[in-house]
């Protein structure tokens, strides 16, 4: 085993994620304390390039055609060889759609401990101490990172992109893909998103709705609070696969990150994937019954209320308040 | 074809979160436990899959209370079998260690498809799915949110981040991880889970204790201090409304 700590550079068509530059300045500093060194290790076909802002002291590019679009089979088979052959302190991933599909997958393949939900990992007197979040945020988890080689999926929240971004090249090192050939996954296609009739990455004020809503009639008071602020309706996971809003207007893990002037959450919890979307926010204000609800911790403002109650009277004030 | 959906039960989070004296757990007399809702969709899908094609679909879950009231309303949907897992589940269960549970269960019924939930909010050492999938020798596809049986193969869409998803094609037999179903999960009134329970059987299966080697230790669990906490704007609704107008006009968007 070495002390380095390695990081899966994730990249999405062609672009390092902002999740992964926070991977690399987690391990800037974790490498500091342990006296080993960053390592990026970047797969994709055609993406060496990517590797030149990269706070590693080295990045292992893995290129081939076979890993230009992320499946589960090819990662696992490249990334268990590596770290079967290098035994780092510790391999990051984000715990996104692709990080947190392969880093139990690795777990499970290699035999090796995983902690998942982190938000941060510290050094201290020769140990890694992680916490994480659990029961949507609600509570955190700390301990000791066990001995040995340890899997780590990070959330975001400890760290910003440009902090893991270089302006000194790392070392671009060239690995030998293993064969890559009867891959029992294959990527046909991808969908791009529909364009909907808003992009709720430009609003300045968004209404977001979360379960809190109850249904869909209710959605009508929170379009006419939008309508009266010149906003839009946006909402948590809940809300879209309901079918009450299109998934153009999710807000979340797998929706869009926004980062509008006020974020006014109404009745949403604030679990980790709804949070990570919306921490680009100048101003979040918190609506919620549950006066323990995560969202607080985020918030600037926050009410104990139900939003049904307050949506009709706020609205009124917004409306008197314009003159009208 | 056969499809198996093991489950999860984790803490309603609802109620309020006790730990307990060790500083480490739940404390497990103040946990309601309740089906993961990602689960939820991957019973909705399979029982959606069911009707199109046919076949037989399995639920299973873990021996704690609230057990028999989620595998019954599986059985109310359209679940063929329901399997309960005996075992000691109440502190804090390791995703690694139930996945180990599993297993042997799984092997027995040689589905064709497994169907879980993406993730729970207890996800502290992984996701269930990646774990068996890697552990019976089969593909896994995560975070999917349609699926399509074809002939030896599942064609699913996967999400990804900025609302973008792929298309993408898996050999059976495989495991899903389920985000969302085709359709939202369907009601069931409780008239008609009443009646399920007095035709259905739910089958028991004693998998001895967990094997929690290799599983990270929790040695603080605790409610997280914000040094930022949200302002709280105390009062009834209208004194919340202005003060929210008055917010909003300071922020300069009224």
């Amino acid at each position: 085993m070495n002390q380095d700590i390695y990081v899966l550079v994730e990249q999405f068509k062609g672009k390092v994620t902002d999740m992964a530059f926070m991977a690399l300045a987690q391990a800037k500093e974790l490498a500091a304390a342990s006296g080993g060194k960053v390592v990026g290790v970047l797969l994709g076909h055609n993406v060496a390039g990517l590797a030149k802002d990269l706070a590693a002291g080295k990045v292992l590019v893995y290129d081939d055609p076979a890993l230009a679009d992320f499946t589960w089979d090819a990662y696992l088979k490249v990334l268990a060889g590596l770290i079967q052959a290098e035994m780092p302190r510790l391999v990051l991933l984000g715990e996104t759609t692709i990080g947190a599909d392969t880093a139990s997958g690795l777990s499970a393949r290699l035999g090796l401990p995983q902690v998942g939900s982190c938000t941060r990992i510290e050094a201290a007197g020769g140990a890694f101490n992680y916490t994480s979040q659990v029961c949507g945020g609600k509570l955190l988890a700390q301990g000791v990172l066990p001995d040995g080689s340890v899997l780590v999926t990070l959330v975001p929240g400890a760290f910003k992109p440009e902090q893991g971004k270089s302006a000194i090249p790392a070392q671009v090192v060239a690995m030998v893909t293993p064969a890559l050939e009867g891959l029992r996954v294959k990527l046909s296609h991808y969908i791009e998103p529909e364009g909907g009739d808003v992009d709720i990455c430009k609003e300045n004020v968004l209404v977001s709705v979360g379960r809190g809503v109850q249904n869909q009639d209710n959605l009508e008071m929170a379009q006419e609070l939008a309508d009266a602020l010149g906003a839009v309706v946006s909402g948590s996971r809940p809300v879209t696969d309901q079918g009450w809003l299109a998934t153009s207007r999710l807000v979340g893990k797998s929706g869009k990150s926004v980062h509008p002037k006020v974020y006014l959450a109404l009745g949403i919890s604030g679990a980790p994937e709804h949070t990570e979307a919306i921490t680009g926010s100048e101003m979040i204000i918190a609506v919620n019954t549950d006066p323990v609800a995560p969202i607080f911790n985020l918030a600037k403002y926050g009410a104990v209320v139900d939003m049904l109650d307050l949506l009709p009277v706020l609205t009124d004030q917004v409306r008197q308040a314009k003159g009208g | 074809m056969k499809i198996a959906v093991p489950t999860q039960l984790v803490p309603d989070l609802v109620e309020e979160l006790v730990v307990d004296a060790s500083g480490s757990y739940l404390d497990p007399s103040t946990v309601r436990w309740v089906l993961n809702e990602f689960d939820d969709y991957a019973i909705e899908q399979a029982i959606l899959l069911k009707e199109r094609k046919g076949g037989q679909v399995t639920v299973l879950t873990q021996g704690l209370d609230g057990a028999d009231d989620a595998l019954f309303a599986a059985a109310a949907k359209g679940a063929d079998r329901l399997i309960k897992l005996n075992g000691d589940f109440e502190t804090g269960v390791k995703i690694h260690a139930l996945a180990r549970q599993y297993l042997p269960v799984l092997k027995a019924l040689a589905p064709d498809l497994i169907l879980t939930g993406v993730q729970t909010h207890l996800n502290l050492d992984g996701t269930l799915g990646p774990i068996l999938a890697e552990s019976l020798g089969m593909p896994y596809v995560g975070y999917v949110s349609g699926v399509t049986l074809g002939d030896g193969k599942v064609t699913v869409i996967k999400e990804y981040p900025g609302g973008l998803r792929a298309e993408m094609e898996v050999s059976l037999p495989a495991v899903l991880g389920i985000q969302s179903s085709d359709t939202p999960p369907r009601y069931v009134p409780i008239s008609k889970i009443r009646q399920v329970m007095k035709t259905s059987k739910v089958d028991e299966e004693d998998c001895g204790d967990m094997d929690e080697s290799g599983s990270v230790l929790v040695d603080n669990l605790l409610v997280p201090e914000s040094s930022e906490k949200a302002e709280m704007i105390e009062g009834d609704v209208d004194a919340v409304a202005a003060r929210l107008v008055e917010i909003l006009k300071e922020q300069g968007v009224l």
